[in-house]
């Protein structure tokens, strides 16, 4: 017992003078995940951009983080513990984490706070997210080209306006290259269910489908796909050497020229809370290799993507709502506002949007 | 060489008391092995995880957070496996409790008064009696074997909830995300010491529901009939308690307080429904009904060490960097070695070499003792 | 036709490994034990399968390992609940916490590899006739195993002597003591072979299912094959009949999204688990019928008296 006592305290010390070590000049900074660094997708992607920080400001920051946050009680306390083991700066990477940050913002008026996806900002609480849906509309007129049946399945995970907006920009990029474009949607009610999202493509596929499209994390559909001699697109990451060849390619989420920006402005005093909504034009979005593709439609694909880089909105009129009704007149362009909050789809998708 | 149990002739007071002890030193030992495998000095590690969280103020109240609704549905998973019925789903009654008890502040946000809250509390504890009241049923009139209908339950517990606040429930200015509106104050459960930290009436319950089991189960009449048909339901139908009525009296019990413990974790640190409410708590219960060996007031103090590892588990991870996945190794080691140690309240353990073995075969063939529900 | 057979060999993909860990459990509790860490023993052969598979470069390595991985993690379970008499319950669901956390130290390092997936058969000739070639003749190997196994392990438990002493252990282990039967030692070695059975099932998920290692790839199907064991009351061919309804209502719901059909998709994403409940319902409704087949002392501790 007394030897066991003597070790606790031998513990304590050695905990003091970590804590004392860590406080030497460098900037901390710490990132809280939805999920595993091991999902292979969205933590996954994250976590890329960390280690792109730790590359290129190893000698100026350290870096930490929690995985496997929780959303709800758990998210604050995450939240907390950063702070007060000295995060200067802190990103929170996952919608469900908007009110626990805000409220920890809050308490630590000294630490700078970044959330992703969400609309809540508060005076040293930022909001950033990428424009995903800029390269959903290349996927979308790729497909239309490829495609032989003029169908595509399309794997989804749950119906928030963020994959919404990726279903209609890929509506509208197919149907300007073929008006009659079909798709099948299939929700699979999780970000991340490898063997449920290879059941759906296989579902898809049997149901007429030859190209599939996701918008859930795992690379199981490209793998069906591969298996069956068809086509898709990867999402989230690089998924090439998963199905080399079946990738068209994938919209890769590039966090790190993000992170490393910020964490600059951090180190050098010019951050500001800001609302930043990145796309391809600023890296934050990148096509993977365009590849099992004719020449041509690597070229048209090449073509839209200088465009949309060159500031063209996918979401320009004139553009139905499924219902028939007019969401955007000829030449008008969708404000954020609009896109951020979109529970609608546009004509042509027969699916039924789950409210 | 084999192990072989020899039954004591009476419960051992010494490892009783020892049993916990051991297991906890066994633990840490396992956990020391393990951190320096992954190459991680194990003293620091150590007072990382098991030391540094509790040395704070502000994480104190984190782990009455943390332990509230684990010690509220472990109580209640006492009373259904002491009596032998086997609820395994507490985490759907969490969620069902957790929207009953939503109804009000969610569909009628504007509603304040001083009667909302307990309202509120009542309807999630009945929202949660009523969830598990099916498996009882199932349980009770077709005997359908509850373990596996409580569990299918979970799953569409939570679909119902993820439906509810992706659809109808959903926050009409929130963007079409997928979160209700926030509580109105009056819906919110009261911080207990607001100025140093944020825990709420949801450990106070927790307290009380334990100790008003524990009273129940050692010195009523029920819990005398909560005891005997756990330990021999012959016995217990002899004495002319009838299974049906146990079946029925654990599944509402466990029920209403994994309820209270949904609407307390809404009401509380979340203050809105969300798709995912519990990071399985309605699981982890069920082990830290076990770690305090079935009794209500071991069971609070099980749901502080068992809060503690999850504490833990986020400090090595934030300090040193180390897989979250250690806090569930952990928390597994520490189950083993807890189940373990408490075969030695019962048994003495021989080693006996296989020169010496006697024949397998018994002079005298006596009655396979029962299922002990207390371990 | 095509696309009938194609959903078909879908519909066998997704029975497979709840086919498999399912028939492994049943021993298991025909033997009067309940592990409820199928979960833990699967995911621990889903990593341990995909690790070997990827460092040998062989994917028969890697079914190997799974199957012995998975042998090795029931051996904990039958230590702590035959040898030290722990609550079976308890300690199963331990191991399955301990086996989901273990699974994620060691996979850290696999996430992100592309995995090998296990060839299919092909059988020059049979594999050529036009849809029962498909359907029989050239599925994956485990498909075939999993299928031997249902018919073996049926023999063997109604057919064989070994077989009947282990049911009657599974119905009161002091008679089968009293009777010189060693009651543990049959014991330790269901539970190894359930043990095989789940890491035989993990193996197949990340071998041929998904051939890539994720974190909690299992995702609940080692529960579902404890349910499927009750589902066939511990019956070897209904636990085939019920692996194949529910992975057809599993992949039905997906197609009935796909065909548009307007349901929110949480209810049919809830769909195989009230199909489960209610299934379970029906069949213990019999209770002649249950009660005929249920080990008597399944969940019950042991210790030899002597």
């Amino acid at each position: 017992m007394k030897k066991m006592i003597l070790a606790l305290m031998a513990t304590a010390a050695a905990i003091g003078f970590t804590g004392v070590a860590q406080a030497q000049g460098k900037l901390k900074v710490c990132w809280v995940y939805v999920g595993p660094v091991g999902d292979f997708g969205y933590s996954y992607q994250h976590d890329q951009g960390r280690l792109q920080v730790e590359k290129e400001l190893g000698d100026k920051v350290e870096t930490a983080f929690l995985e496997n946050v929780a959303e709800g009680p758990d998210a604050e306390r995450a939240f907390e513990r950063l702070a007060r083991e000295g995060c200067k700066l802190i990103f929170g990477t996952s919608f469900g984490f908007m009110d626990p940050e805000l409220k920890v913002a809050a308490k630590f008026p000294d630490i700078k706070f970044e959330h992703a996806t969400g609309f809540k900002t508060a005076p040293n609480m930022g909001i950033y997210n990428a424009r995903f849906y800029e390269g959903r509309y290349i996927l979308g007129q790729i497909a239309a080209k490829q495609s032989q049946k003029g169908l595509a399945g399309y794997i989804v995970s749950f119906p928030i306006p963020e994959v919404v907006m990726g279903i209609n920009s890929f509506m509208l990029g197919a149907q300007s290259v073929n008006p009659d474009f079909k798709v099948k949607v299939v929700w699979v009610n999780s970000w991340f269910d490898p063997g449920k999202e290879a059941d759906a493509a296989k579902a898809l596929f049997d149901q007429g489908a030859d190209i599939i499209v996701q918008h859930t994390d795992s690379t199981a559909p490209l793998q069906v796909a591969q298996e069956r001699g068809l086509h898709g697109f990867g999402q989230a990451s690089d998924m090439t050497k998963f199905a080399p060849k079946s990738q068209y390619t994938a919209i890769v989420d590039d966090w790190g020229p993000y992170y490393v920006g910020r964490v600059k402005a951090a180190l050098d005093g010019t951050w500001k809370p800001e609302d930043r909504w990145e796309g391809l034009k600023d890296g934050a979005v990148v096509m993977a290799p365009y590849a099992n593709l004719p020449e041509d439609v690597v070229k048209a694909a090449q073509e839209t993507e200088a465009k949309i880089k060159g500031g063209w909105n996918p979401f320009t009129g004139p553009i139905t709502k499924q219902d028939g009704t007019e969401f955007l007149a000829k030449d008008a362009v969708a404000e954020d506002k609009a896109l951020l909050g979109m529970n609608f789809y546009v004509k042509g998708i027969d699916d039924q949007l789950p409210k | 060489m084999r192990l072989e149990l020899v039954k004591r002739p009476e419960r051992s007071k010494l490892f009783s008391a020892l049993s916990p002890l051991i297991a906890f030193g066994l633990t840490i030992i396992a956990g020391a092995i393990l951190f320096s495998l992954l190459g991680i000095n194990p003293l620091t590690a150590l007072g990382t995880y098991f030391i540094e969280p509790i040395t704070q103020v502000w994480q104190l109240h984190e782990l009455a957070i943390k332990a509230a609704p684990l010690i509220l549905i472990a109580v209640g998973l006492a009373v259904c496996y002491r009596s032998n019925v086997w609820n395994i789903g507490a985490e759907g009654q969490f969620i069902m409790g957790a929207v009953a008890g939503s109804v009000l502040p969610v569909l009628f946000p504007e509603t304040i008064g001083w009667w909302v809250l307990p309202l509120m509390l009542v309807m999630g504890m009945a929202g949660g009696a009523a969830y598990a009241a099916i498996p009882a049923f199932l349980k009770a009139r077709f005997n359908t074997n509850e373990i596996l209908t409580s569990l299918m339950l979970v799953y569409v517990a939570q679909l119902v909830l993820d439906w509810l606040v992706r659809g109808a429930w959903r926050d009409p200015q929130g963007y079409n995300f997928p979160q209700t509106v926030q509580f109105n104050p009056s819906a919110v459960l009261p911080e207990l010491f607001p100025m140093s930290g944020r825990a709420n009436a949801g450990f106070l319950f927790a307290v009380i529901a334990a100790v008003l089991v524990w009273f129940m189960i050692s010195k009523t009449l029920k819990g005398f009939e909560v005891r005997v048909l756990g330990q021999s339901p012959r016995a217990g139908r002899f004495a002319g308690f009838r299974i049906n009525r146990m079946i029925y009296f654990a599944f509402l019990l466990s029920g209403a307080l994994a309820g209270l413990a949904g609407i307390s974790e809404v009401a509380g640190a979340i203050g809105q429904l969300q798709p995912t409410i519990s990071p399985g708590y309605g699981f982890t219960a069920i082990i830290v009904a076990f770690l305090g060996r079935l009794n209500p007031l071991g069971i609070v103090a099980a749901g502080l060490v068992l809060a503690l590892t999850y504490l833990g588990g986020e400090a090595v991870q934030s300090a040193l960097g180390v897989s979250d996945k250690v806090a569930r190794v952990f928390q597994g080691l520490l189950l083993f070695f807890v189940l373990g140690c408490d075969t030695l309240i019962n048994y003495r353990i021989r080693l006996v070499g296989s020169a010496s073995a006697a024949p397998d075969v018994p002079a005298v063939v006596t009655t396979a003792p029962t299922v002990e529900a207390a371990r | 036709m095509d696309v009938a057979v194609s959903i078909l060999l879908t519909i066998a993909t997704a029975a497979t490994p709840l086919l498999i860990a399912a028939i492994g459990e049943l021993v298991v509790e025909r033997s009067g034990v309940l592990n409820l860490g199928v979960e833990g023993m699967m995911i621990m052969g889903a990593v341990g399968g995909f690790g070997a598979a990827y460092l040998t470069g062989s994917p028969w390595v890697g079914l190997l390992a799974a199957i012995i991985l998975g042998a090795l993690f029931s051996l904990v379970f039958a230590v702590m609940t035959l040898t030290l008499a722990t609550n079976q319950v308890a300690t199963g669901l331990s191991l399955t916490l301990l086996g989901l956390g273990l699974s994620g130290m060691i996979g850290t390092s696999l996430v992100g590899l592309p995995g090998a997936r296990l060839p299919n058969l092909y059988i020059p000739g049979l594999s050529d006739i036009p849809v029962l070639g498909r359907l029989f003749f050239s599925q994956d190997p485990i498909f075939y195993l999993s299928i031997a196994l249902v018919f073996g392990v049926s023999w063997f438990l109604f057919r064989t002597r070994t077989g009947l002493t282990l049911r009657s252990i599974g119905d009161s282990h002091s008679s089968a003591h009293a009777l010189g039967i060693p009651v543990l030692r049959y014991r330790y070695l269901a539970v190894m072979f359930g043990g095989a059975c789940a890491g035989l099932a993990g193996g197949h998920l990340s071998l041929v299912y998904t051939p890539q290692w994720v974190e909690n790839m299992t995702a609940g199907r080692g529960w579902i094959a404890l349910a499927l064991v009750v589902f066939a009351s511990w019956r070897p061919l209904r636990v085939l009949a019920g692996a194949y309804i529910f992975g057809a209502v599993w992949i039905g719901q997906l197609h009935a999204q796909a065909f548009g059909i307007p349901v929110p998709s949480q209810f049919l994403s809830a769909l195989p688990y009230v199909a489960t409940i209610v299934v379970l319902v029906i069949i213990s409704r019999n209770k002649r019928l249950t009660l005929m087949n249920t080990p008597a002392a399944l969940g019950q501790p042991f210790v030899p008296d002597r």
